[in-house]
């Protein structure tokens, strides 16, 4: 299966070997876990673990929560005061499915910032990056219902407010909407249907995560040079690479634990410092919170959403284009979806041959204002739209788009880049003279071909 | 013999085309209802006509109704704040639209808004028509009627928007009296 020739599970005994001619499973299961890994994968490769960590404390504490949840508009709210007061243990498990939410979503981004720095989008791993992007978009959603689960007030209006994003679509924008509600407000139609899929996306996440292994194991691990591992022999594949058992699962092992260890203080020690006391108002459709805010993993999106008011040229130009078709409201709305469709895009807009950023001296640069731009946006999202704000939001998802629209197109153009390490045994033994039999300087590594 | 398999290809083009539509209506049969029950189900279009009892709302204050999900305010003005509604110029209001199910297209002069012709009372939903919020009563705001805490939009005593973001009047149903005491929304 790996395009990387390494050995292959061989059946020893009898019943193995019984087992093996009619399900070779254990093979299959060999295979993935002994899967030749580059020996350089820095500290930022060991997200995609913790995010399998993640995927599976969800599940496992979200179904014993809906044990105890009753999705009712009556009873939603007490239900969960219910698991958070009486239930044995019920406030430590929601709370982690709650604060799950959060490590979810910053070990996903830094998996995704990782991948964009370090160019793992590029051939051959495009489909690694889509289906990577399908499953953040799946997590969003998943989240986004989760949080009105609890019919609190922020539950409330957050549906509110997000429904109202579909009805913003011209022509079938208000059939849509009452379509995903269930009526013509947020009500009990909507709780239990958010309900169902909450629970369901999460295995469509989960199938979709064993894709995303499959792809990425057929092409074999980027790594922090983006040099390919050497495939012409075994010998020589075994120079750039280590078996992922034993030596990488211990490496993202002890990353998790330390991981855990914050995350642990955070669920005992300050659960709710990441949500809003807005949220243990019940829902009341008759009074809106004075702020609505959505969860701060959504502020960057939500930064954007709301960037493209009225006032701005290109919302005017579009709404005069098509006839006031695309008003400003639905404008905010193909934005937000838009910063996400561009990030998809990434594989095919990056026009440079190098993957990793740390051979391009330019790139560089522009990923590192992206970061800022990405944590601008975050914050800029949580304050009000008044004052200077809303030109700070502008400002960054302007940049937002031209970080993917015209700066990796054009970097690959006007980029010289460095020259990059012909192996990725050479990169290892420069960064660990005293593991290599040869220590090798730096400066031995050999230009990157043709640009 | 060629034209012989030619009449074949004819035919089994047919039956694949056959076949296939026979397919794709069936599978799209089958799919509708699996669609269709997330619209609004029987019992919540059933609640698309409410009727509520108004005859202990007292001159100057008002009661919010929940009707299809969202409020809907319905007050009784004093004669100041009818005064009040009715001195204003519709070329003074950012929206001249009246706003009103019951009167479409009609300019927002107040006898457009109230539901009476005395002008006492005044039903329209309570959502901001800026973000969705619902906006504070009882003569808040600079114009005496309605306020939005959410991003300052300010209502005259007939629900006018006269100042801050909102686009547009608040809404008003489609509210009859039909007897004394009793309005009917939708």
């Amino acid at each position: 299966m790996s395009g990387i020739p390494h050995d292959h599970y061989e059946p020893k005994t009898k019943p193995e070997q019984w087992l093996h001619r009619r399900l070779p499973v254990v093979g299959l299961l060999y295979d993935t876990l002994m899967i030749p890994t580059p020996k350089n994968l820095n500290w930022m490769w060991i997200w995609g673990i913790v995010l399998v960590f993640c995927l599976v404390l969800q599940i496992v504490t979200g179904i014993i929560l809906v044990m105890h949840y009753t999705p009712h508009v009556d009873h939603a709210f007490d239900s969960v005061e219910h698991i958070m007061r009486n239930v044995n243990a019920g406030w430590a498990i929601r709370y982690a499915h709650q604060n799950g939410a959060s490590l979810f979503f910053i070990a996903v981004y830094f998996h995704i910032f990782r991948g964009l720095f370090y160019g793992s989008y590029k051939a051959p791993r495009e489909i690694t990056w889509i289906i990577g992007m399908l499953i953040y978009l799946l997590m969003m959603a998943t989240a986004f219902m989760g949080y009105v689960l609890p019919w609190g007030q922020m539950s409330f209006w957050g549906a509110t407010v997000i429904t109202g994003l579909f009805g913003a679509i011209p022509f079938i924008g208000e059939a849509l909407q009452t379509w995903l509600l269930g009526g013509p407000a947020v009500d009990n139609a909507t709780l239990n249907r958010f309900f169902s899929l909450h629970y369901l996306l999460p295995f469509v996440i989960a199938g979709l995560v064993v894709v995303h292994i499959w792809a990425f194991h057929t092409t074999g691990n980027n790594n922090p040079t983006g040099v390919e591992v050497r495939r012409g022999s075994k010998e020589e594949a075994e120079k750039d690479t280590l078996p992922f058992w034993p030596y990488f699962v211990i490496k993202d092992l002890f990353a998790l634990a330390v991981i855990l260890a914050v995350f642990w203080a955070i669920v005992g020690f300050m659960p709710n410092y990441l949500g809003h006391p807005d949220n243990y108002i019940e829902a009341n459709p008759l009074a809106t919170p004075a702020h609505i805010v959505p969860e701060w993993y959504f502020l960057p999106f939500y930064a954007i959403l709301r960037a493209f008011d009225g006032d701005v040229w290109i919302v005017m130009l579009s709404s005069w284009l098509t006839g006031g078709i695309v008003d400003a409201k639905f404008f905010g709305v193909i934005a937000m979806f838009g910063a996400i469709v561009v990030m998809a895009l990434a594989p095919w807009l990056d026009t440079s041959r190098v993957r990793s950023g740390r051979y391009r001296p330019m790139f560089r640069w522009a990923f590192y204002v992206l970061i800022v731009d990405f944590v601008v946006l975050t914050w800029v999202g949580a304050l009000p739209a008044e004052g200077i704000y809303p030109y700070i939001a502008l400002v960054g998802s302007a940049y937002w788009f031209a970080y993917f629209l015209i700066i990796l197109p054009l970097l690959g153009v006007i980029e010289k880049p460095l020259p990059q390490p012909a192996t990725i045994e050479e990169d290892f033994n420069a960064a660990h003279p005293e593991a290599g039999e040869t220590p090798k300087k730096a400066g031995a590594s050999v230009p990157s071909p043709a640009e | 013999m060629a034209h012989t398999d030619e009449v074949n290809g004819d035919r089994r083009d047919f039956l694949y085309i056959a076949t296939g539509g026979v397919g794709v209506v069936t599978a799209g049969a089958a799919v509708w209802p699996l669609v269709d029950q997330m619209n609004p189900s029987a019992d919540v279009q059933a609640l698309s006509s409410i009727r509520v009892d108004v005859s202990g709302v007292a001159e100057g204050t008002q009661i919010s109704v929940l009707f299809l999900g969202k409020p809907i305010f319905i007050r009784r003005r004093t004669q100041a704040e009818i005064e009040a509604a009715r001195a204003v110029e519709v070329d003074d209001l950012p929206d001249g639209d009246a706003r009103n199910a019951n009167a479409e297209g009609e300019p927002a002069i107040d006898a457009n808004r109230a539901l009476d012709e005395a002008g006492e009372w005044l039903v329209m939903q309570g959502v901001c028509t800026h973000l969705g919020c619902v906006p504070l009563g009882d003569g808040a705001g600079d114009f005496g009627g309605w306020f939005c805490p959410c991003h300052g939009s300010h209502y005259d005593t007939a629900g006018r928007i006269r100042r801050g973001p909102a686009p547009t009047n608040l809404p008003i149903p489609v509210a009859t009296f039909v007897e004394d005491g009793i309005i009917q929304l939708g």
